[in-house]
């Protein structure tokens, strides 16, 4: 393949993103991925729930999804390796960072750091399913737009889920509460001033809409 | 910093719905791990240091869960998480030290998954323990935080034996405070701890935290009426106004009547490889007024005899005005 013909790939639109996502749907097809994962199979044993099934169902952003997961499997490897759901991110992948937040169940949790196995029978929200099914985007997905609220943005999934748990549980949070509440969420540009004010906007519009 | 490498290696994860089922789990297999909210745990794992065959986790058993009352106390379930202790308002208006203390655990995040059991028997953040490094804790035969050049200003200033590491558990020293008891389970029966005895130190088993083998399971803290409503102060240092593990914290019950103090109970933590319960000190401040003069009294007390590192002199100072704070009662 010559440059010029690579070039002209590009601009018929296949952007790395979609590239990388259908090489994930590639393999979530061709399932298990073991090379990758190396899992052990599971010795066969008498005692309670002992060989776990690997196809679970997950409750992702209200579907009911298929997934086939190893029990080692954090819930962030499987949005993101399984699910095709990479709007949650992998930034310390050791509950510190919070760039793989979502919610369980309508709580924040860290996905990096919690068994996939361990959410079967609850409900998940990634930064996928908050927007309504018409399009219209969260109070929260709109006030960070218009608060312009981050500059590189990998962090923003994370925030953007920690506020949306922050205007579930306190529909009047002072900046200072704000502030305690995104507290598990780093930003490494240091755009905190304007994440605030983003998440106070949250705040006002989420009052707005009820 | 850490790496993202493939995924965690391999193990069997079971998930049991009773306390039966998880100690049956438990006997009937070797290398096990119990795993509560996994904030600990799977650190552990990915950085491939400990590797247990065998993973049981006890998200699924209900009977773990749960703030009730006992007697004229409380009991809460080991896997309650601490978002829920620190919202229960049980816990709020009666033993509000230990609301205080787990809610300054560490981010929202970890709070609505780590449990109050978790928090109680994470292990050292000694840094080069976990960093892998064969020290004593690890099974191998040299301490590398305690030497003239090592990184210990997180480190104990008291209870060293060979480990220098500290108890980062925030809950423990409330605990402690409030004379709560440790409930313990294996196939053999329930065995029941006093707070301050469910800590080991080095001297004691120097790869262990607590009195927890393998086989055991926390499954209930139990804390009696005697505190509730006392004045309690509850005080929690860190390098940052943000979530961090305590560089000291005290937790104290006292009983006062006409600004005599009649009764108290005060426990340190973050300067031992154990919550401290300050025994001396409860002793001493007994009918003494809740004033300044005992606070220094006390302050002075209960830091004799601490045996700083090399960079960690900065605690006995620290420790010493936490708990002349504590017993002159400062507003929280």
């Amino acid at each position: 393949m010559s440059d010029a013909e690579i070039t002209t790939e590009t601009l018929t639109g296949h952007s790395r993103r979609t590239f990388i996502k259908g090489v994930i749907a590639t393999g979530a097809v061709v399932s298990s991925s073991s090379h990758l994962f190396r899992a052990r199979s599971l010795s066969a044993s008498a005692t309670v729930r002992a060989s776990m099934p690997r196809m679970i169902s997950l409750d992702v952003n209200g579907v009911s999804r298929s997934v086939d997961v190893m029990p080692q499997e954090t819930l962030a490897m499987t949005l993101r390796y399984k699910l095709g759901l990479t709007g949650t991110k992998l930034g310390c992948d050791r509950a510190e960072c919070g760039a793989c937040t979502v919610l369980i169940d309508g709580v924040s949790h860290y996905a990096c750091s919690m068994l996939t196995n361990a959410v079967r029978d609850r409900s998940v929200t990634t930064i996928e399913g908050l927007e309504s099914a018409d399009g219209t985007l969260h109070p929260v997905q709109q006030a960070v737009i218009d608060e312009g609220g981050f500059q590189c943005a990998f962090c923003a999934p994370g925030f953007i889920m920690s506020m949306v748990a922050l205007t579930n549980e306190n529909p009047e949070p002072t900046r200072e509460e704000t502030a305690v509440a995104l507290s598990g969420n780093l930003c490494r540009c240091g755009d905190y001033n304007k994440i605030l004010n983003s998440a106070m906007r949250a705040a006002e519009y989420a009052r707005r809409m009820v | 910093m850490a790496v993202i490498r493939d995924m965690m290696p391999a193990f069997e994860l079971f998930q049991p719905t009773s306390v039966d089922e998880a100690l049956d789990v438990l006997e009937r297999h070797d290398n096990t791990w119990v795993l509560a909210g996994g904030l600990d745990s799977m650190d552990w794992f990915k950085d491939r240091i400990k590797r247990p065959d065998v993973v049981v986790e006890l998200g699924s058993v209900s009977e773990l869960t749960g703030i009730r009352a006992s007697g004229d106390g409380l009991e809460i379930g080991a896997m309650t998480s601490l978002r829920d202790v620190a919202a229960s308002e049980e816990v709020r208006s009666r033993f509000g030290i230990l609301a205080q203390a787990a809610a300054e655990v560490a981010t929202p995040q970890i709070r609505n998954q780590g449990t109050l059991g978790g928090n109680l028997i994470q292990d050292t953040r000694c840094w080069y323990y976990r960093g892998g490094w064969p020290c004593y804790r690890a099974g191998g035969n040299i301490c590398y935080a305690g030497t003239p050049r090592s990184m210990n200003r997180e480190h104990a200033v008291t209870g060293q034996s060979r480990c220098v590491a500290v108890n980062g558990a925030d809950t423990a020293g409330a605990l402690v405070a409030l004379g709560a008891q440790m409930m313990v389970r294996n196939p053999g029966g329930e065995r029941v701890y006093e707070a301050e005895d469910f800590f080991v130190g080095p001297e004691i088993d120097i790869q262990r935290m607590t009195v927890l083998e393998p086989g055991d399971l926390l499954t209930h803290v139990r804390i009696p009426g005697d505190w509730a409503g006392a004045r309690f102060y509850w005080e929690k240092v860190r390098d940052r106004k943000s979530w961090d593990w305590a560089l000291a914290s005290v937790a104290a019950a006292i009983v006062e009547s006409n600004g005599t103090i009649e009764r108290a109970r005060i426990a340190i933590n973050g300067v031992a490889p154990t919550p401290v319960r300050l025994t001396d000190v409860e002793d001493l401040v007994q009918g003494m007024p809740a004033n300044d003069d005992t606070g220094m009294a006390a302050g002075e007390l209960a830091t004799r005899g601490f045996k700083p590192l090399r960079h960690n002199d900065y605690k006995v100072p620290l420790a010493r005005n936490l708990v002349r704070r504590a017993v002159r009662g400062d507003a929280a």
